[in-house]
């Protein structure tokens, strides 16, 4: 009886449809450089998106850009385009593609993959060193990329 | 590339520009000259070399790179933390250690003589066709010769001891061979040096070269020439071999990194060696 109920619920998530269903790194589907869809099926929460992008850890992209909207920050980078205005000049589809991996937008751009399993030269696992394990997970996850996106659809001017 | 994406990349790029007027005031080298001990004027930029050309038009050492306080005390060897360490090199050059009963001065006699210049043309090709740092020679020294152990590539010995032997070579133009028997080597450093490792597919270029005097965070992005080396990191409070700087940078891709000694790091040395001549060594450079 409570197995069927397990199941039941099982069935009734997927029958929901792919709105919780997460894109896999290697599923992504590119148009041009961007990506319509939603990777987590769930909408980004813009403030979780700052925080990612203000983490060493995690996203860290004041490392290299500039966001005038975080004047609290220390040390923005400035070796990237400053991403004030982001919002302005790029659709939703289009920053989830820049931030996925910016390579498919911009040829030969320097910024990482954030959401990238390879093919890669000699990857690594994480800041160790050693060789990366066959299952390397990518940067951020589904659900920080949309975070991050949400926030960068926040930077308008 | 599509034309709207083009588009994208020039409005970036004017973006770009537009703020860099605005950027940390400090972008590009210091502008200051490195006289040691009020003695001794050792040129931190320079053109060039030809074969740079379409890369960079100007050298520049990482000196120029840091800040007012850190390129201090690279001015005067009292205030230089690697003399502590130099000193003890020198201690060494005339230690008896191993079962020969020789010292290095033994064969080398005053290291002021028989070193001198030495450093500025590493690393290089030996007798039998391999490429060698110095490490290298100092360890078959030891082995073959002493009759002593190797000493390891990081281990404080060896960087004692190449600190001792660089400062023999202060002021002199870096003069590698990059022609003959040292081409095919030089030839995969520069492959190396343009190849996009790790995670964060990054190559020693998309840094120190596309991106030098600009900043990541709080690092002010030098050219990664290594005239300066060994080079005492404030950071580590140690001596950094230059080895081992290529493995930390490795690292930092994401990468799986190479061995300090490896093949792979000799040849990426050699490579990164001739990307700063008209640079001089510096005999022991202080960095943050």
């Amino acid at each position: 009886m409570k197995r069927h109920v397990v199941m039941a619920a099982f069935a009734a998530a997927l029958a929901a449809g792919s709105a919780g269903a997460e894109v896999a790194p290697a599923d992504v589907k590119w148009d041009e450089g961007a990506i319509a869809q939603s990777l987590s099926g769930v909408a980004g929460d813009p403030d979780s998106g700052a925080k990612i992008m203000t983490t060493n850890a995690l996203g860290n992209c004041v490392a290299c850009h500039q966001i005038s909207a975080m004047p609290t920050v220390q040390f923005q980078g400035d070796i990237a385009p400053a991403l004030d205005g982001a919002a302005d000049r790029y659709s939703e589809a289009q920053l989830r593609g820049i931030v996925v991996d910016a390579k498919h937008t911009f040829e030969a751009s320097f910024m990482p993959g954030m959401y990238k399993t390879g093919p890669f030269i000699r990857p690594g696992d994480a800041y160790t060193g050693k060789a990366a394990p066959a299952d390397l997970p990518p940067i951020l996850d589904a659900q920080q990329i949309e975070d991050v996106v949400a926030y960068l659809l926040t930077l308008k001017e | 590339m599509s034309l709207r994406n083009s588009r994208n990349k020039i409005a970036a790029t004017a973006f770009a520009a537009l703020v860099l007027g605005l950027g940390p005031a400090l972008a590009g080298p210091a502008d200051d000259t490195l006289v040691v001990n009020e003695d001794v004027t050792i040129v931190t930029r320079a053109p060039a070399a030809a074969h740079l050309d379409g890369h960079l038009k100007e050298v520049y050492s990482g000196w120029l790179f840091r800040e007012d306080e850190t390129r201090k005390m690279q001015k005067d060897d009292f205030d230089n933390p690697n003399f502590v360490f130099l000193e003890q090199g020198l201690d060494a050059w005339s230690a008896v250690d191993g079962s020969e009963g020789k010292s290095c001065a033994n064969c080398h006699e005053d290291i002021a003589d028989s070193m001198a210049g030495v450093r500025a043309t590493m690393p290089k090709v030996n007798a039998k066709g391999d490429l060698w740092s110095m490490e290298d020679y100092i360890n078959d020294c030891r082995t073959n010769r002493m009759g002593a152990e190797a000493w390891k590539w990081n281990s404080a010995d060896m960087k004692n001891m190449t600190l001792a032997i660089s400062l023999q070579s202060r002021g002199m133009p870096v003069n590698v061979a990059i022609d003959g028997p040292a081409q095919a080597f030089w030839e995969k450093g520069k492959e190396m040096y343009y190849t996009r490792f790790g995670q964060l597919e990054m190559s020693c270029a998309n840094c120190h070269e596309d991106n030098f005097g600009n900043y990541i965070r709080a690092d002010h992005l030098s050219q990664g020439q290594v005239n300066g080396f060994p080079v005492y990191r404030l950071k580590d409070s140690g001596v950094v071999s230059i080895h081992q700087r290529f493995v930390g940078c490795v690292r930092d891709t994401r990468a799986e990194t190479f061995a300090a000694g490896s093949q792979e790091f000799r040849e990426l040395e050699l490579y990164v060696a001739s990307r700063g001549m008209g640079l001089e060594i510096e005999g022991a450079g202080v960095r943050p």
